[in-house]
Order: structure tokens, then C-alpha cells, then sequence
């Protein structure tokens, strides 16, 4: 491939003898700081303080203890909806209905919550942690079957069941699930006490989701790096051919994948809604489940790099309301950062296997611009 | 050059031999290529240094090599794929410097690679129009890639996916792809080793044809019998230098190999030895494929003996593909019964159940198939190594993974910087050395092994077929599936051919003339078996 220069230079991409070291590990930094630049650019354009906007945006908001509480708590369905999709991406299988198993897994722990909990007392959390995962994972089996059965792929499958999920959540707090004393409202009863995720400190509503986030952060990556379930995946993922000579079952790999994904949304889904929400309502989410796709690549599907990755992303959540709220920016401005962070991340990760050289276009043919 | 005393024998068997390359010029024409000087590092790693080689008009001049001997990277050199850090290329008697492919193939400059660079996903004229450097128009680019291919016996047809595509047949794709461009130079890395032996005649004439209309033709080859057959002169590199240059009609194998690998190689040759019990056998194996360009397999039966070593020959894409898959389960069969492993019934088993009865299995493609590229060589022992130890209570064991691959490795004398090296970083002929390895060491009752010594270079191939005879003689029960007849005569108790999904009875090796191989291979053996049975009734 070869761009134009009007030096009489062409700059050439080609691929490296080798992938670049140094690349793969500056590939993500890189990326978030062209999306800041390219975002205050935008900012300035807009007629904002470039300086006064990054302070609105990445300070104001992690100023407070309640600010870093709120940091993490964002962080924590970004960090495990991620951690569970991961390891399906390295595997090939590409489950993109996090979002949906979020909700499904809010559907299902919730339920246990608002019908049992009562009965189940201090019982009642773990067995809506149980519920939430299962539930997920119920979810994720969908598109698992479709795809060993009849190779339908999970890529569309897993996405519309978003939507289904969404609407099946609406029609129970609309209809049957709705609060008698709700005034109308089309949400549940909140959930009782002894039905809620417990929060880590007093004065930030950060909640033991968190602490699970990391657990699963490092069960993740002694997963990825040790066990042979981990590493028949990654065969699965870079060498098909091998995997079948190895006797690896991509049946097994997918329905693995598929219940990591819907079981860590799962319990996502309920740490939000047995958390900082506290009943079930239509609108759950500001869109972890696919916010965690860009987190996992942003990662480089490293479980630690997931870690810092949802981090960022949190960030940027809270960035966007606090603009809302002082600058009187667009809520798209957090949707504009997501998709900047994504577009770099892809063209930083070329480079990691290809590099641009200038190369002399005069023994070259470069078409020539024609001249009126 | 400190062991010039021990080549004296190829060396006075052609006189004056270094320098020979100009003799050979006809006429005292300007050579069309000269190298002069060239030298080429990678790190500590010396490729080539102060090769010098000239190349007549019309000549047809060997490379000769084993691998690792810097016969590629020179070739990239001339190709533009490479800049030297050292000397001169003078082209037609102008000095170049060759910068990119393209500019090669500007020059005439043709190569035919040993790897394809092909889209598995696109048509046969579709991958050619993405390589040529002209536009043509489609119907026009079907019409001349026909008329290249049938006049020069490679036939391929132009609406076919690469994909579906052995690789003996992508091969042709790639000569066909070369010839289009009318090349003056024309570089073939290992152009034989998929052909039967009427293609390679074929081959030949074509080349000879070729080089009467004035093409030169660089050759490289580790296949002496064919460098001595068709080739004007050859130059030997060994570690990166010239070892020698020789005219190969005046020369024997063994005078050049010995240029080549510096001491004398023993040849193997196979004890009289008694074969065991029946290891693997095959019952009226029938096998549909779901590939349109697949080969259905039709009523298969074939006994493979602990303690002998049985070969299949025929041209790839008659169905071998399809065995292999039979056999090491990666496609099942539809009934238990067609495969039988030490005694067991294994048509429905997978390939890890399969190995747990002892099966072993070495396929056609290394990278991708029989080793994971981005995977390091310890990791790639995890890959069937499950039952040596290497994954204990569902943990990989890493350390273990590490020795088994550092065991191999050493077994082996693969070249590699460490077990910690990705698969692809590997030569061709070392990863195919550590895969048979690895198979080897996991102590198979039963082994197949697809092309044993493709691509793989002199000294490699005799250490893999004697590691095979070694195998045989302990006792495992040994099936090679290779192109190369000569190599299935030299280690095979019993050869069977296979052609359009089927397989003939296997005879043993001694009984069969390499004529009556190549009437099988186009299927002859149906009516030989019809007379046997006919006369076995009387």
C-alpha cells in the first residue's frame, strides 16, 4: 500500500519483520491520548476552555472521596462484562450480547431478590449472586446452541438478544413486576436491605461488585496463562486447523466462551441493579455491555489491562456527565470519546505488525497528480 | 574453505570448478546476472557472505543448500524482497539495485516461491490478476492462464478456489503465475517436490523449452538426482558461503552432497525385519466430503503392521487429505468399524481419544495445522503432549512443556534460538524436524506421517527417515503418505498408491517398478487387482 506525498516521497506501510515490543505495549496509551487530543480539539471548536474542560472532565469528578467511589463503581460492569468477553475474543468467538446478559442476569437476581428475599434472609445475596449469573448464562447458551447446532453466528445472534432482553425487562416492571405503590411508575419494589450488594466504605456507593471485579481479574488471567481450558481457547482462536489436529472440541470452546461472558454479565447486571439503582426500571444501563467490547481490545484482552482499561472508560463516563452538568455539552460528547478511543485503538494496533516508511517514489511508479 | 582436501574428489570431477559458471556462458556473452560480494547479516546471524554467482542467457543453474545454508535470503536479494548489506548485482551489464519485487518483475525477474502467497478465499485467475502489475481483463486473464497451463502441463482451472486447492495444485498456480509475466530470469524454490514423476518430466521439457527461448532459470533444489538431470551448473552454498561450483552431468550424488554438507552422509537402508501385529487397519473405508473440491473415499482397505512402515503414493488432492483425516479423526466416519486402532473400533472417536490409544500424527501443513504460529515451542508440545505429562489435573504444566521441548530440540538438532521461539520463526525444514520430534518422543504405537521430508533439506530428510526406520524397528506400526516416490522406496516394507479416492492393495516395495507406480497413480490399479483376483480363481 502506498500514499501519496507531494515531496516525490511515498510513504509505504509494510509489515514488520517482526510484531513491534514496544508498540504492542504503547499501542493503547498512544490510542487514549490521541482521543484526548482529538477531544479538546472538538472541545475548542465548540468554544470551550480547552484547559477549563479537562479539569470539568478528568479531575472535578475523581476530586472527592464520593468521586472515587463513583469511579470504581462505574468501572465495575465495564471491568467484568469485559473480563468475561475476553476470553471468547481470543478464542474466536465473538459474543457482542453482554448488554443483553447483563440484563438478563438483573432479571433473574432481582427476581430472587424481590420474591424470595424475604424468605431467604440473610440467604437472600448469594442466592441472587447464583440467580444473576445462571441467568446470564442462560442467555449466552442461546446464541452457544444456535451456533454449535446449526452455525448460526453468535455475533448477530448475542446482539439481537440484547433487545429482547431490554424489552422483556420493560414488559416485567411495566406489567407483573411493577410496584403497587409505585404510583405508576414502571419500576419494582426497591429491594430490601437484606437484597442488596453491600457497599465497601460509607460516604461512596462503590459496592462489593468491585472486590468481585478483581477476583475475576485474577482468575481470569490464571486461567488464560495456566489451565488447559484456557490454553485449548487461545488454540481455538489462532490456529483452527490446529485445534481440530489437536483434538481440541470447538463445540466445547464455544459453549466455555459463551458461559464466561453471559455468567460475568450476569452478575454485572445484578451488582447495578442490587446496587447503586436498588429496583429494576427499563433502563439499567448507559451501555456497560457494549462499552466493554472497546475495555477488552483497550486491555488487549489482558485481564490486567482490562483492569486499567475499564478505568479509563469509567473516567470518561463520569467526564461526560460532569460536562453535561457544567459545560452544557451534548451526553453524546461521552458516546463521541468512546468512539475516538475505539478508531485509535484499531489504527494503533496496525502498527504493531506494519510500519510506515518514506521511500523515494522516483524509481517507483506513484501515479502522478494530474495537472488542470 | 578448510575442507577443500575432503572435496577433491567432486572437485576434480569438474575441472576448474570454481569459476564454472562463466565457463559455462555460451559464447562469451555478458552473463545475464552477476552477484558479486554479497553479504547479508541478520544480528549475529550471518546469511550470505561474499557470494558471487553469475548466470548465463538460457541457462538453467542450481542453487544447492541445506537449510539455513542462505540460499533464500540470496534469492530474496535478487528478488528485491531484501537489500544486501554488502556488493554488487549487475543485471543484463548494468549495475541495480533491486528495491522491491516490483521492480524486479520490471526488470524480467520471476519468482515462484516454496510458501504460497495466496487468498485461500478467491478464484485461481482472481489471485493472479492481484499479483500482476498490469490489469487485464478478466475473461482475457482465463483465457491466457488456460493456455499457459496446458502448454506447460501444469493444469489448473481458472474459476477454482485456492481454498479447496491441495498444495501440490496451488503450486501450479504459482509457476502459471510467474510464466504469465514473460520473465527473462525465473526463480523456482523447490518447483518439484509436489509433482509425479510424468509431471516433473513434463516440468522439465517445459523448463528446457523455456531456457532454449532464452530464459534463465535459477533453480533451487535439494533433489540431486533432478539438479544433475536438468541443470547446467550449480553453485553449492554451505553456511552462508559458496562451498563450490560444479557442473552436476559430471557429477554423483555423493560428490555433491558431500559440497554440500561438508562430510559424508550414510544412507539408510531398511533391516529385513519381522512385522508385528496388525496396529492400524482399514475396513472398506467410505467417506463423502462435503467439499465440492473434495475427494469422496471410496472403499479403503489398507493393514499397517507394528514393526513395518507402509507408504501411500499418488498426486495430493486424490483424496489424501481425506485419509488423514479419516485416520486421525479429525472428519469421522460414519461407522465405528471403518477405523481400527490397536484392535479398537475408533471411526467415532476424536483425534485426543484416538492419541490416547497410542496414534501419532504428523500433517502435510506444519504451520497452522501440526504447530500454532504465534505459539512458542514449549506451547506447541502442550498441543498433543496432553498425555505425556504436559497437562496434569486440567494445569498446563509449563515446566514439563519446556523440557519435553528442549529434549526434542536437542534430539533432533532442530535449529531455533530456544524452546521459548515461535513456531513461525521457524525454517520450513526445523519445524517440520521438531513436529516429527515431538510425535515421535510422545512414543506412538501407531504414527502417520504426511510428507515426511517436504521442502526439508538433504541432511534433515535422512535424519527424519531414519528417525522413522528407528521407529519401525521398535516395533511401531508406521504410514507415510508422500509424493516422493524415491523416498517411499527407501524406507517402505509396502507401498499403496492412492488416486481418486481410492487405494490400490500395498505391495511389497521390492515387487513394485516405479512405471507400474506411475500407471496406479492414474488409477491403472483397479484393473491389476481385477486380474489378480481373476487369477487367484484359477
Amino acid at each position: 500500500m502506498r500514499l501519496f506525498d507531494p515531496s516525490g516521497w511515498a510513504l509505504r506501510l509494510e509489515r514488520r519483520p517482526r510484531a513491534s515490543r514496544i508498540m504492542r505495549i504503547v499501542s493503547s496509551p498512544l490510542a487514549a491520548l490521541a482521543m484526548l487530543i482529538t477531544g479538546f480539539l472538538v472541545l475548542g471548536a465548540l468554544g470551550k476552555d480547552p484547559l477549563t474542560a479537562f479539569k470539568v472532565f478528568f479531575i472535578e469528578p475523581v476530586s472527592s472521596l464520593y468521586g472515587l467511589g463513583e469511579l470504581l463503581l462505574k468501572a465495575t460492569p465495564l471491568m467484568l462484562c469485559a473480563l468475561g468477553i475476553a476470553p471468547g475474543y481470543r478464542a474466536n468467538v465473538w459474543n457482542i450480547g453482554a448488554e443483553g446478559q447483563f440484563t438478563v442476569g438483573a432479571i433473574t437476581g432481582g427476581g430472587v431478590g424481590l420474591f424470595y428475599g424475604a424468605f431467604l434472609a440473610h440467604w437472600a445475596l448469594p442466592a441472587m449472586l447464583i440467580a444473576a449469573v445462571l441467568g446470564g448464562m442462560a442467555w449466552a447458551a442461546i446464541p452457544a446452541f444456535l451456533r454449535t447446532r446449526f452455525r448460526t453466528s453468535e455475533i448477530f445472534v448475542s446482539l439481537m438478544l440484547v433487545y429482547i432482553a431490554q424489552l422483556l425487562l420493560s414488559y416485567l416492571v411495566h406489567g407483573p413486576w411493577r410496584d403497587p405503590a409505585g404510583q405508576n411508575f414502571p419500576q419494582s419494589p426497591p429491594f430490601a436491605d437484606n437484597a442488596l450488594v453491600p457497599a465497601l466504605f460509607a460516604g461512596a456507593r462503590v459496592n462489593l461488585g468491585f472486590v468481585f471485579a478483581l477476583l475475576l481479574a485474577g482468575l481470569s488471567w490464571w486461567f488464560g496463562a495456566k489451565t488447559a481450558a484456557g490454553y485449548r481457547l487461545r488454540v481455538g482462536g489462532s490456529a483452527p486447523a490446529a485445534a481440530a489436529y489437536a483434538g481440541i472440541s470447538e463445540r466445547a470452546n464455544i459453549w466455555l466462551a459463551m458461559m464466561i461472558g453471559g455468567g460475568a454479565a450476569g452478575l454485572a447486571g445484578i451488582c447495578e441493579v442490587a446496587g447503586p439503582i436498588g429496583l429494576l426500571q427499563p433502563v439499567i444501563s448507559p451501555g456497560y455491555g457494549y462499552a466493554a467490547i472497546i475495555v477488552a481490545f483497550l486491555g488487549r484482552l489482558h485481564p490486567f489491562g482490562i483492569v486499567l482499561a475499564s478505568l479509563l472508560m469509567s473516567a470518561l463516563y463520569l467526564g461526560g456527565e460532569s460536562a453535561q452538568l457544567e459545560l452544557q455539552l451534548p451526553s453524546s460528547v461521552s458516546g463521541l470519546f468512546q468512539g475516538a478511543l475505539l478508531f485509535f485503538l484499531l489504527a494503533a494496533e496496525l502498527f504493531i505488525n506494519f510500519r510506515l516508511r518514506r521511500v523515494r517514489s522516483s524509481r517507483t511508479r506513484v501515479p502522478a497528480p494530474t495537472a488542470a | 574453505m578448510g575442507k577443500l582436501g575432503r572435496q577433491s574428489e567432486a572437485m576434480n570431477a569438474a575441472p576448474g570448478a570454481r569459476g564454472a559458471g562463466q565457463l559455462a556462458s555460451p559464447g562469451g556473452a555478458a552473463p545475464r546476472l552477476i552477484l558479486q560480494g554479497i553479504s547479508k547479516r541478520y544480528g549475529d546471524v550471518i546469511a550470505n557472505e561474499g557470494v558471487d554467482l553469475s548466470v548465463a542467457a538460457g541457462e538453467i543453474h542450481a542453487l544447492l543448500g541445506e537449510n539455513g545454508a542462505g540460499k533464500s535470503t540470496l534469492m530474496k536479494i535478487v528478488y528485491g524482497v531484501t537489500e544486501p548489506d554488502a556488493g554488487s548485482i549487475e543485471w543484463e551489464g548494468a549495475a541495480v539495485t533491486i528495491r522491491s519485487p516490483a521492480q524486479a518483475r520490471r526488470l524480467g525477474i520471476g519468482m515462484v516461491f516454496q510458501h504460497f502467497a495466496l487468498f485461500e478465499t478467491l478464484t485461481v485467475a482472481e489471485n493472479i490478476s492481484l499479483a500482476l502489475d498490469e490489469r487485464v481483463a478478466a475473461a482475457q486473464l482465463a483465457a491466457r492462464i488456460r493456455s499457459v497451463s496446458e502448454r506447460y502441463g501444469l493444469p489448473i482451472d481458472p474459476q477454482r478456489l485456492v481454498h479447496s486447492m491441495s498444495v501440490g495444485e496451488r503450486q501450479r498456480v504459482e509457476i502459471v503465475r510467474c510464466l504469465l509475466q514473460s520473465p527473462r530470469l525465473l526463480i523456482m524454490d523447490e518447483p518439484t517436490s509436489v509433482l509425479t514423476p510424468q509431471a516433473v518430466r513434463e516440468l522439465f521439457a517445459t523448463l528446457r523449452r523455456l531456457a532454449e527461448e532464452g530464459l534463465s532459470i535459477l533453480y533451487i533444489s535439494h533433489k540431486l538426482d533432478e539438479i544433475r538431470e536438468l541443470c547446467d551448473v550449480a553453485t553449492v552454498l554451505r553456511n552462508g558461503r559458496v562451498s563450490g561450483t560444479a557442473i552436476p552431468r559430471q557429477e554423483s550424488n555423493a560428490s555433491l552432497a558431500r559440497l554440500m554438507v561438508g562430510t559424508e552422509l550414510k544412507e539408510c537402508h531398511l533391516e529385513p525385519h519381522e512385522a508385528g501385529a496388525t496396529q492400524l487397519e482399514l475396513i472398506a473405508l467410505t467417506l463423502a466430503t462435503e467439499d465440492p473440491f473434495g475427494t469422496a473415499l471410496r472403499d479403503l482397505n489398507l493393514r499397517v503392521r507394528s514393526g513395518e512402515i507402509v507408504g501411500i503414493a499418488g498426486v495430493s488432492g486424490n483424496g489424501q487429505r481425506e485419509l488423514q483425516a479419516a485416520i486421525s479423526g479429525e472428519t469421522l466416519c460414519s461407522e465405528r468399524g471403518m477405523v481400527r486402532l490397536c484392535g479398537q473400533q475408533v471411526g467415532q472417536l476424536n483425534p485426543a481419544q484416538r492419541r490416547r490409544l497410542g496414534f501419532g500424527f504428523v500433517p502435510e501443513e506444519r504451520l497452522g495445522r501440526g504447530a500454532v504460529p504465534g505459539m512458542d515451542l514449549a506451547d506447541n508440545c502442550v498441543l498433543t503432549g496432553t498425555g505425556a505429562g504436559l497437562v496434569r489435573h486440567g494445569l498446563v504444566q509449563r515446566d514439563a512443556a519446556r523440557a519435553f521441548a528442549r529434549a526434542t530440540i536437542a534430539e533432533f538438532s532442530v535449529v531455533c534460538e530456544s524452546e521459548q521461539a515461535r513456531a513461525d520463526s521457524l525454517s520450513g525444514g526445523n519445524l517440520q524436524k521438531f513436529i516429527v520430534g515431538r510425535e515421535i518422543r510422545l512414543l506412538p504405537k501407531v504414527l502417520l506421517v504426511a510428507q515426511p521430508t517436504w521442502g526439508v533439506d538433504v541432511g534433515s530428510s535422512l535424519q527424519i527417515r531414519q528417525a522413522l526406520i528407528d521407529l519401525r524397528q521398535a516395533g511401531v506400526a508406521v504410514l507415510v503418505i508422500s509424493e516422493e516416490l524415491d523416498e517411499l522406496f527407501a524406507i517402505c516394507d509396502r507401498l499403496a498408491v492412492m488416486a481418486a479416492g481410492r487405494l490400490s492393495v500395498a505391495v511389497p516395495s521390492a515387487q513394485l517398478a516405479g512405471e507400474t507406480i506411475g500407471q496406479w497413480m492414474t488409477g491403472g490399479f483397479e484393473a491389476a487387482a481385477a486380474a489378480r483376483v481373476e487369477h487367484a480363481a484359477v
